[in-house]
């Protein structure tokens, strides 16, 4: 039947509403932010084209610089973190016995309940007067005075912060490198338990790189979903103090939107995406050959 | 296992003791670390049903004194009070799953089976949005929905949400519809039926574990979506349930922020996601794992 002449158009009349949502609601303002790009608009005024004025105020910008500069540093302060420790939760909870089910199950919770949400949560847990942080670390005689966990000291807000995220992440990598290390044929691990490796020896040896490929890719899911950090921050911090914890999207936010510079807003979004996309082509590439 | 041997080198020994003792130890762990991912849950849950005075006490008690529903009472009653914001991300949240299906079923349907010319290339056309990131079209998206009075609609906001979802729901699609076997449809083609009826009577139900893992994440992701809404939505009636807990929290009244509501609205979020993650356990991991490798 899929054989006959008809069936050609047949199935394109199927594959439209998609075709038209996506250019409607994907290409369509990609290609609309590209031309913003180029003009000065604040909506009130009629758009004026500049060329590529925006992009050359946006390397003269001391913000857009810090917000870059702070958004790279918290990529390079969590993944390490994210991938030890999601790593090691999976080496710990792998095996399939119940209490190891339960432990991996979990750990997943957080990854479900939404980014908001769980800072909302994690902002009342550091508030220096009602939040529970505080009042345990003084009930074990760790601090004297409520420390101001968030939007006061840039270090210990970024520190904060990645607290709450790694929480509410770490299952994600977790599940996946579970699923990678299940993957391993038993062969393997059964001829190196004959031959007497230690845990240790195994890990390193055969399933650390066996599993490589999925670190990889959970690296980058992670990297690209770090460069991208706006919820955590917009509620943790607000980007206090000084504008030193405004990630990049917050920056980009704060342009297009309280400030309505939607020309250079456009440009600062570009430049991310272009950013982004260096690292999507990696991640791509690297799934791809995996499939192959 | 068998027994030791007796020539079995001490250390060999000493290994299978400390192996034994290693079960008990990697278990005291993982219930650690059950107990330190809870935690944060279960405290905002205990603060919940604190009584109005316990919330606000400073300084904080770990579990409530004695339990009360005041603080529920009040997020019923906040602003256009929680049924209004309880709808708006539930209608908003099915509107996303209606809209990934009804676009993504045919869609992969029509991949996995028609010999449609350019079909590949059609195909990463449709993948477009996973290589710019949503984040960054929020700017020209909002100026569209303005001229198309989208913005403050749930209409609209699932649109954003489909948007998002797009990608990763045709992928499984089309993966799914792939795997059924073509030998199911042969007698239906041979009893004259067409492709419409081969979709909705033979397809669809050997795809139903797609269905599920598609609205699912639509779902989860709708639900708990923030900057879209946060860009979208400006009038305080069409908020959704992170939007308006957002500004309960900076809402400065006399008394400051009202915690024992916000947890309240917080365990009220929380609560459908895990209930879901729970139930469809195996839906979210395979899903996990086989959209991650898209």
């Amino acid at each position: 039947m899929y054989a006959r002449p008809r069936s050609k158009l047949i199935g394109l009349l199927y594959l439209t509403p998609a075709l038209v949502f996506v250019t409607a609601f994907t290409a369509y303002p990609f290609v609309q932010m590209v031309w913003l790009s180029f003009n000065n608009w604040t909506l009130i005024t009629p758009p004026r084209f500049i060329g590529i004025n925006n992009f050359t105020r946006a390397l003269g910008d001391d913000q857009f610089w810090v917000s870059l500069g702070y958004t790279l540093e918290y990529t390079l302060l969590i993944t390490p973190i994210l991938m030890i420790g999601g790593y090691a939760l999976a080496l710990l909870v792998s095996p399939n016995t119940p209490l190891r089910r339960f432990t991996r199950a979990v750990i997943f919770i957080p990854v479900v309940i939404g980014l908001g949400v769980s800072s909302l949560l994690w902002v009342w847990l550091f508030d220096p007067r009602v939040g529970l942080i505080n009042q345990a670390l003084s009930d074990l005689g760790v601090i004297d005075e409520p420390i101001q966990w968030l939007g006061t000291d840039a270090w210990v807000s970024t520190w904060s912060i990645i607290l709450s995220v790694v929480w509410k992440v770490l299952g994600f990598g977790m599940i996946l490198f579970v699923a990678a290390i299940h993957a391993i044929p038993h062969e393997i691990n059964e001829a190196t338990m004959v031959d007497g490796a230690s845990f240790w020896q195994r890990t390193r040896r055969v399933t650390i790189p066996l599993t490589s490929p999925t670190i990889l890719l959970v690296t980058l899911i992670s990297v690209i979903g770090s460069l991208l950090a706006f919820d955590q921050f917009y509620i943790m911090t607000a980007g206090q103090p000084f504008n030193q914890t405004a990630t990049a999207v917050f920056y980009v936010y704060l342009n297009s939107f309280p400030y309505l510079k939607l020309g250079y807003g456009a440009a600062l979004s570009l430049i991310l995406a272009l950013i982004i996309l260096v690292f999507t082509i990696v991640q791509m590439s690297l799934t791809r050959r995996r499939r192959a | 296992m068998t027994a030791i041997p007796m020539r079995a080198p001490l250390s060999r020994v000493w290994w299978r003791v400390w192996a034994g003792r290693n079960r008990y130890l990697f278990g005291a762990v993982c219930l650690f670390i059950v107990a330190l991912m809870l935690a944060p849950i279960a405290l905002s849950m205990m603060a919940s049903v604190k009584s109005t005075a316990e919330a606000a006490a400073v300084p904080p008690t770990y579990i409530p004194g004695s339990l009360s529903l005041d603080s529920y009472e009040r997020l019923w009653t906040y602003q256009a009070g929680l049924p209004a914001y309880l709808f708006n991300s539930t209608a908003t949240a099915f509107m996303t799953i209606a809209f990934a299906l009804a676009l993504t079923i045919p869609a992969g349907y029509a991949l996995a089976r028609f010999p449609i010319p350019g079909k590949e290339l059609l195909f990463v056309y449709l993948l477009f949005a996973l290589i710019i990131p949503y984040q960054a079209l929020l700017t020209p998206i909002f100026l569209m929905f303005a001229q198309l009075k989208l913005t403050n609609t749930l209409v609209g906001l699932a649109i954003v949400h489909t948007a998002i979802q797009l990608p990763f729901s045709l992928y499984i699609m089309r993966n799914s519809f792939e795997a059924v076997p073509r030998e199911l449809e042969e007698a239906a083609v041979t009893d004259g039926a067409n492709s419409l009826q081969i979709l909705i009577r033979i397809c669809i139900p050997s795809v139903v574990p797609a269905i599920v893992t598609v609205a699912l994440f639509a779902f989860v992701t709708s639900w708990n979506e923030f900057l879209g809404a946060l860009v979208l939505m400006s009038k305080e009636s069409t908020f959704t349930l992170p939007l308006i807990l957002a500004s309960a929290r900076d809402e400065t009244s006399l008394g400051g922020t009202d915690w024992g509501m916000l947890q309240a609205g917080i365990t009220i979020s929380m609560i459908p996601c895990i209930g879901i993650y729970l139930l469809l356990q195996k839906y979210y991991v395979s899903g996990l794992t086989s959209g991650a490798v898209k």
